[in-house]
């Protein structure tokens, strides 16, 4: 083809192809015939066409390429006419990259160059076709677009790594301000909001209020130690006595409430109650010392109340407690809403401790 | 000062000198263990404070274990985004040189609170040239030292640099350019491998 070299000129074009490859490294020059006169050394690569095949051996532009947009481009006349607007290119045998560009119409007939660019597809197409800095013009964004890509996802990575830690740090907390460190049961927070959510979402009910009977006693005869290990020992036995989703909180020194969602049957909580007498009753070891506590329960049922609230609900169970300690302790009453406030209890050794 | 850098510090710490290294330095300093958060705010005595406890609790000089910071963000696997960053600096290490006052341009383009040295590269002869670095934070120049060092091996080139000490604009940094292509340097890929 006369006039097409490496180092020659374009037909009709102004600039030596060398100039041109290194100018728009993605263009095409179409000349009046529709056939494609030359392809910048970028777009030859991602054809996968040899280095030295300039002009796709001559082919018709519109049989490799097509015009997505604007639509109706469908011959070089089409493209002449919308010269100087943008376009979106692809090529017929993929579906990407979506080249976007400008068609210009070249002087003295010289037919059309097409200019074109990867857009945002950039990073996809230099991964898909492992493109170099050569790939592009000395003034192309290119390295740049790529560059905050990748600083920013960095910077993005550690704002997901804060986050999480934060969130960690978060739930640990909260965790924490719900737990009651010595024994990890619930703590009284834990338990207000349980309460109030029951409560709140309408769902019945049974509450449980536990004062161990001789603790006081346990703590001045074999000390702190001996105490705290106690308060562990009961608080794994009432996680056994109770089901998963019952809430057993330590709310005080040797006062646990116990809430059971849905369960609110005298015979079942007293069966319940029983059993937690029953296991508190047990000696628990203590390097060695028998230490031996038992248990006095007051019961309340969520039901039992027009308008039951966390306070009044809870004062009952503390009323029906005290009924029981005065009972003779190791026992379970329920709260029979016409039972008076008991006055404070007057704490006892049992007989033969 | 954003935590990133003293984040970079703790990471140095504790991949050069070991877990317990980076405890007792964290401790002379009075850092919490588990040290900085990279993208939140610290006093700028705090970064002070760090450097001055590792040099006294490492026993190593100043400017050794800054030069050290400087290699290791470029060479630690851990640093590997980094090292890409500074890689997109220019297609050799001339190039790179060029844009090396572009940098902190660049680092706050990617994070707008990031301040880093500022930096001006002056040719005082052929392929000789003196990098000027401004930063509150003496020394600095040797962490850019320990960088260019690792930049060099890593595009393949060979230099010859020296700290000519604090000037009036700065701290000065001789960089002898003997030969660009000296290795093949380590590869680089315009897009990371995906994880």
């Amino acid at each position: 083809m006369a006039g097409v070299g490496p180092e020659g000129p374009v037909d009709g074009a102004l600039l030596p192809h060398a100039l041109l490859d290194r100018l728009v490294p993605l263009h095409v020059c179409i000349g009046p015939d529709g056939r494609i006169r030359s392809m910048g050394p970028t777009l030859r690569h991602i054809m996968r066409r040899p280095e030295d095949d300039r002009t796709a051996g001559g082919a018709e532009f519109f049989a490799l390429f097509r015009v997505h947009r604007p639509s109706g481009i469908a011959g070089p006349a089409d493209l002449a006419r919308r010269a100087g607007e943008r376009l979106q290119v692809m090529l017929v045998d993929r579906a990407e990259p979506v080249l976007r560009g400008t068609a210009f119409v070249l002087p003295r007939g010289g037919g059309l160059l097409v200019s074109l660019s990867f857009g945002f597809g950039v990073i996809q197409a230099v991964r898909d076709y492992a493109l170099t800095d050569r790939d592009f013009a000395l003034t192309d964004l290119a390295m740049e677009l790529l560059y905050l890509h990748e600083a920013k996802s960095a910077v993005a990575e550690e704002l997901r790594n804060l986050n999480r830690r934060l969130q960690g740090a978060k739930r640990a907390a909260e965790q924490q301000a719900l737990t009651d460190m010595l024994t990890g049961l619930q703590n009284r927070r834990a338990l207000d909001l349980a309460l109030s959510d029951n409560l709140g979402r309408g769902l019945p009910f049974g509450v449980m209020h536990i004062d161990l009977d001789y603790f006081k006693a346990v703590n001045d005869s074999l000390g702190h130690a001996a105490g705290d290990h106690v308060l562990r020992e009961v608080a794994g036995m009432l996680m056994d006595e109770t089901r998963k989703d019952d809430l057993v909180a330590r709310i005080g020194g040797d006062e646990f409430v116990l809430v059971f969602p849905g369960m609110t049957g005298t015979d079942e909580l007293t069966t319940v109650a029983d059993r937690i007498v029953q296991r508190l009753s047990e000696p628990i070891d203590f390097e060695g010392q028998a230490c031996l506590i038992s248990a006095s329960i007051g019961i309340v049922i969520s039901t039992a109340f027009d308008a039951p609230t966390a306070e009044r609900l809870l004062a009952a169970a503390d009323t029906a407690l005290y009924a029981s300690k005065h009972a003779g302790r190791g026992r379970a009453l329920f709260h029979d809403g016409a039972m008076p406030p008991s006055p404070p209890a007057v704490h006892a050794p049992p007989a033969g401790h | 000062m954003l935590g990133l850098i003293n984040r970079a510090i703790q990471c140095f710490l504790r991949d050069t000198f070991g877990d317990a290294g980076w405890q007792a330095t964290a401790r002379a300093a009075g850092v919490g263990k588990d040290g900085f958060e990279p993208m939140l705010h610290y006093e700028m005595a705090e970064t002070e404070a760090l450097i001055a406890a590792a040099t006294g609790v490492l026993d190593r000089p100043r400017e050794s274990l800054l030069e050290d910071l400087g290699t290791y963000l470029v060479s630690h696997p851990n640093l590997e985004p980094l090292r890409r960053l500074l890689r997109f600096g220019g297609t050799g290490f001339r190039d790179f040189l060029m844009t090396l006052e572009d940098m902190p341009g660049r680092g706050r383009l990617a994070l707008p609170d990031l301040d880093l040295p500022m930096l001006t590269l002056e040719e005082v002869g052929a392929d000789r040239y003196v990098l000027t670095c401004r930063s509150p934070v003496p020394g600095a120049g040797h962490v850019v030292l320990g960088l260019l060092r690792a930049m060099a091996d890593d595009y393949g080139a060979l230099v010859l640099l020296e700290h000519l000490g604090a000037g009036p604009e700065g701290e000065r940094v001789s960089v002898v350019l003997l030969d660009t292509a000296h290795w093949a340097g380590r590869r680089f890929d315009l897009t990371a491998a995906e994880v």
